[in-house]
């Protein structure tokens, strides 16, 4: 049978706090040994025996938060594009939203996305369902069904629910089913026409703005909501000193809460929309750079439990509009990685913590496998060069949309290769 | 060739807002735009420096005033104009700003002036195009040639606008009249004042370089210059202010308001005025408005723009 050696790598492996130089140890799709001892469990027969020094081998990343066109929308992402930019850039596992055409809120639509992950995608997919039929707001959708059928979170996707007796109803009920409610909260009324943070450089541009409120009050409602019902509860994307601190609080109360936060919230602010630049017209929007400090604050210290991409492929129809008109969101997949590895470089989040939020925590915090480099685990392992400096190219770009919000970037950090279930599914 | 008089060269392409004009980029248009008013005044109004030259008056918003006014402006200069009645046409068919810009671009226009209810439209239409863009209004951003117009009215009639005291009352939040007004008279030394509801005042207003006053009586207090902006009536139903008559009662100017500011100050609107909302009819009519002046330098200013965009210096620089 197929084993492969990687010799000589620096491990990290979060799921075991490991840190350290030694073998990793892959046989039939699963990982046999991972660490400084591993070569004691001895190399397999015909063993594939490749030298990592300088190299790093992390546990694939789980991306807990990516949005695809596929059904409804494939111009912009397939379901096997997403899949080939997430092994580009070293996610083995990702979390879809429901937000497509049809709306994934029937068991019909788990099993469309599940079976077309299984027939053309090379990385493990799991489909987020709605909360409610069509993301309307107000039946809930057949939560036990869709968690049979394959689900692995309940979400309203990039809406945020407007009624507190319909979360409430939700998450009792999702408690019973054992799902984890993953909540983006954005108060439709507050936020009313805006479209960047409020402040003086909207003011400036003459734009709309949103008041950092509008995340923080159905947050607010929500961990109330959670406290009340004893229910799991994610708040999917939070961008303010506010949230965190409403978040930390909760947790402290012992409410059963993690939070997430997109890349770009970690890496960019509110100067990057510079003069009405829409690949930077982002929802929630990007704050003040006080409020990506809290937050790169929050993340060390595990008040922010996870980093999605929030990977969300617009094309020109809905870009290449003025800013109040252009669609909100920015690809991330491929950039995910190297932009959070900035983070590491500038001394502000250790790896061991880094890769923990990109992978081990969003794994736990789902019930998914991967994740970790534990022995019996799927082989879902990347190969990085953690110094190699490379620029974001839309030419290099393999999502079918090109609105990242990192064009021209200058990065430290690249993917070598991608392993899932022992099976290398990009190699650079 | 021209009878342009040796005015410096303008050293930009477009006029997407007063930020990005130095002050003297700013007074070599008021300049350019002085000779231009001289020339409106004569009987024989034409002149060709701009002939053969097509202006294409791109207006999603619509605006009887703003449009006439670049028309007549461009006339005056000799271009060939057309107005694009864009309300009416394509843009109801779906065709997005920048294909409709494309689609223009390819009929090779000298200059394109655009008025769009978005913004940053003007700047996103210049990066497309290859001719010059002159902002007639974008959203709440921007209305350069408003804040110029406004800016020679003051110059004219007061000798200088450093050291003035000048004060914008009204809806500043969703204003791009007062934005281009406060870049520019600051630019050129003035002290700028904002009076507002708080809810009609941006975040961050006082580090834009306005002071800002809830009370009229305060803000008018010894101010060179009053200007009133309009009141859309679709802020009621927004919650901004209750209704109307209590808007007239606290921030609409009238007689007994205006004693608060300088004997000989100006009251000025940037039109069409709402009477008895944001302004009484008596000082709207009154012998310090210098309303009906505004109309008559906005063409001066926009020939001036347009001429000085248009330099045919520039062409044999890039020849």
């Amino acid at each position: 049978m197929s084993a492969t050696v990687f010799q000589n790598a620096r491990i990290v492996d979060p799921s075991r706090a490991i840190d350290e130089i030694g073998t990793v140890i892959v046989e039939n799709g699963t990982i046999r040994a991972a660490g400084g001892n591993a070569l004691g469990q001895g190399v397999p027969d015909g063993a594939t025996v490749v030298d990592c020094a300088g190299k790093a081998i992390l546990p694939g990343l789980v991306d807990a938060r990516v949005f695809v066109g596929e059904p409804g929308a494939e111009h912009r992402e397939t379901i096997a594009s997403a899949s080939h930019a997430a092994a580009a850039g070293g996610i083995t596992s990702f979390i879809m939203m429901p937000d497509t055409a049809p709306v994934i809120d029937d068991v019909a639509l788990v099993e469309f996305v599940l079976r077309t992950a299984r027939e053309t995608a090379c990385v493990n997919i799991y489909p987020a369902a709605a909360i409610t039929k069509g993301l309307q707001g107000d039946e809930l959708s057949e939560f036990g069904l869709l968690r049979a059928a394959g689900a692995v979170a309940l979400t309203q996707g990039r809406r945020t629910l407007a009624s507190a007796l319909t979360m409430r109803r939700a998450l009792t009920y999702a408690r019973d089913m054992g799902l984890v409610v993953a909540h983006a909260t954005q108060d439709p009324d507050l936020t009313s026409r805006g479209v960047m943070n409020e402040g003086l450089l909207a003011s400036w541009l003459g734009l709309p703005g949103i008041p950092r409120e509008a995340e923080a009050i159905p947050l607010q409602r929500d961990l109330m909501l959670a406290r009340l019902t004893g229910a799991r509860y994610h708040a999917a994307e939070i961008s303010t000193a506010m949230s965190a601190e409403a978040v930390r609080r909760a947790k402290e109360e012992g409410i059963q809460v993690t939070a997430g936060i997109s890349i770009n919230h970690l890496c960019l602010n509110e100067n990057d929309v510079g003069e009405y630049r829409t690949f930077f017209r982002l929802s929630p929007p990007l704050r003040a750079e006080e409020d990506r400090l809290a937050m790169v604050e929050a993340l060390k210290e595990g008040t922010v439990d996870i980093i999605v991409s929030s990977h969300d492929p617009q094309d020109v129809d809905t870009k290449r509009l003025p800013f109040e008109e252009a669609a909100a969101g920015a690809i991330g997949l491929e950039t995910l990685l190297a932009a959070a590895l900035r983070l590491y470089h500038s001394g502000d989040v250790p790896l061991l913590r880094l890769v923990e939020a990109l992978s081990t925590a969003p794994a736990r915090l789902f019930g998914l496998p991967g994740g970790t480099l534990r022995p019996s685990a799927p082989a879902d392992l990347i190969v990085v060069d953690l110094e190699a400096p490379w620029i974001v190219r839309e030419a290099d770009i393999r999502s079918l949309s090109k609105n990242t919000a990192f064009e021209g970037a200058r990065m430290q950090g690249r993917v070598l290769q991608t392993m899932v279930a022992g099976r290398t599914v990009f190699s650079a | 060739m021209t009878d342009a008089p040796a005015f410096p060269l303008f050293p930009h392409r477009h006029l997407l807002g007063i930020k990005g004009l130095s002050p003297a980029d700013i007074e070599l248009l008021l300049d350019r735009a002085d000779a231009a008013v001289a020339i409106s005044r004569q009987s024989e109004k034409k002149r060709n420096t701009l002939r053969g030259r097509t202006q294409i008056n791109l207006f999603y918003e619509a605006s009887t005033r703003t449009q006439s006014s670049f028309e007549l402006a461009g006339k005056r200069l000799g271009a060939d104009v057309m107005n694009m009645s864009v309300a009416s046409s394509s843009a109801k068919k779906g065709e997005t700003l920048l294909d409709t810009a494309i689609t223009l671009n390819a009929m090779r226009p000298d200059i394109l002036v655009i008025r769009h209810s978005a913004a940053g439209a003007a700047a996103l239409l210049a990066q497309k195009v290859t001719c010059s863009v002159v902002n007639a209004g974008d959203g709440a951003h921007e209305h350069p040639t408003q804040a110029l117009l406004d800016a020679l009215t003051i110059r004219r009639e007061k000798g200088r606008i450093g050291g003035l005291v000048i004060a914008i009352c009204g809806d500043i939040l969703h204003s791009r009249v007062a934005r281009s007004n406060i870049i520019l008279l600051n630019a050129l030394g003035a002290r700028v004042r904002v009076i507002a509801p708080s809810t009609l005042l941006p975040s961050g207003i006082e580090r834009m370089g306005a002071e800002s006053f809830t009370s009229m009586a305060e803000g008018l207090k010894g101010a060179d210059v009053v200007m009133m902006l309009r009141l859309q009536r679709e802020r009621m139903a927004g919650s901004f202010v209750p209704s109307t008559r209590e808007y007239f009662r606290f921030f609409g100017l009238d007689a007994e308001k205006l004693k608060a500011a300088k004997e000989d100050a100006l009251v000025m609107h940037p039109g069409p005025m709402n009477r008895g909302i944001e302004i009484a009819s008596d000082v709207a009519d009154g012998p310090r408005s210098v309303i009906q002046e505004q109309v008559e330098m906005g063409v001066a200013v926009r020939m001036a723009v347009m001429e000085a965009l248009l330099d045919p210096r520039r062409n044999e620089d890039a020849a």
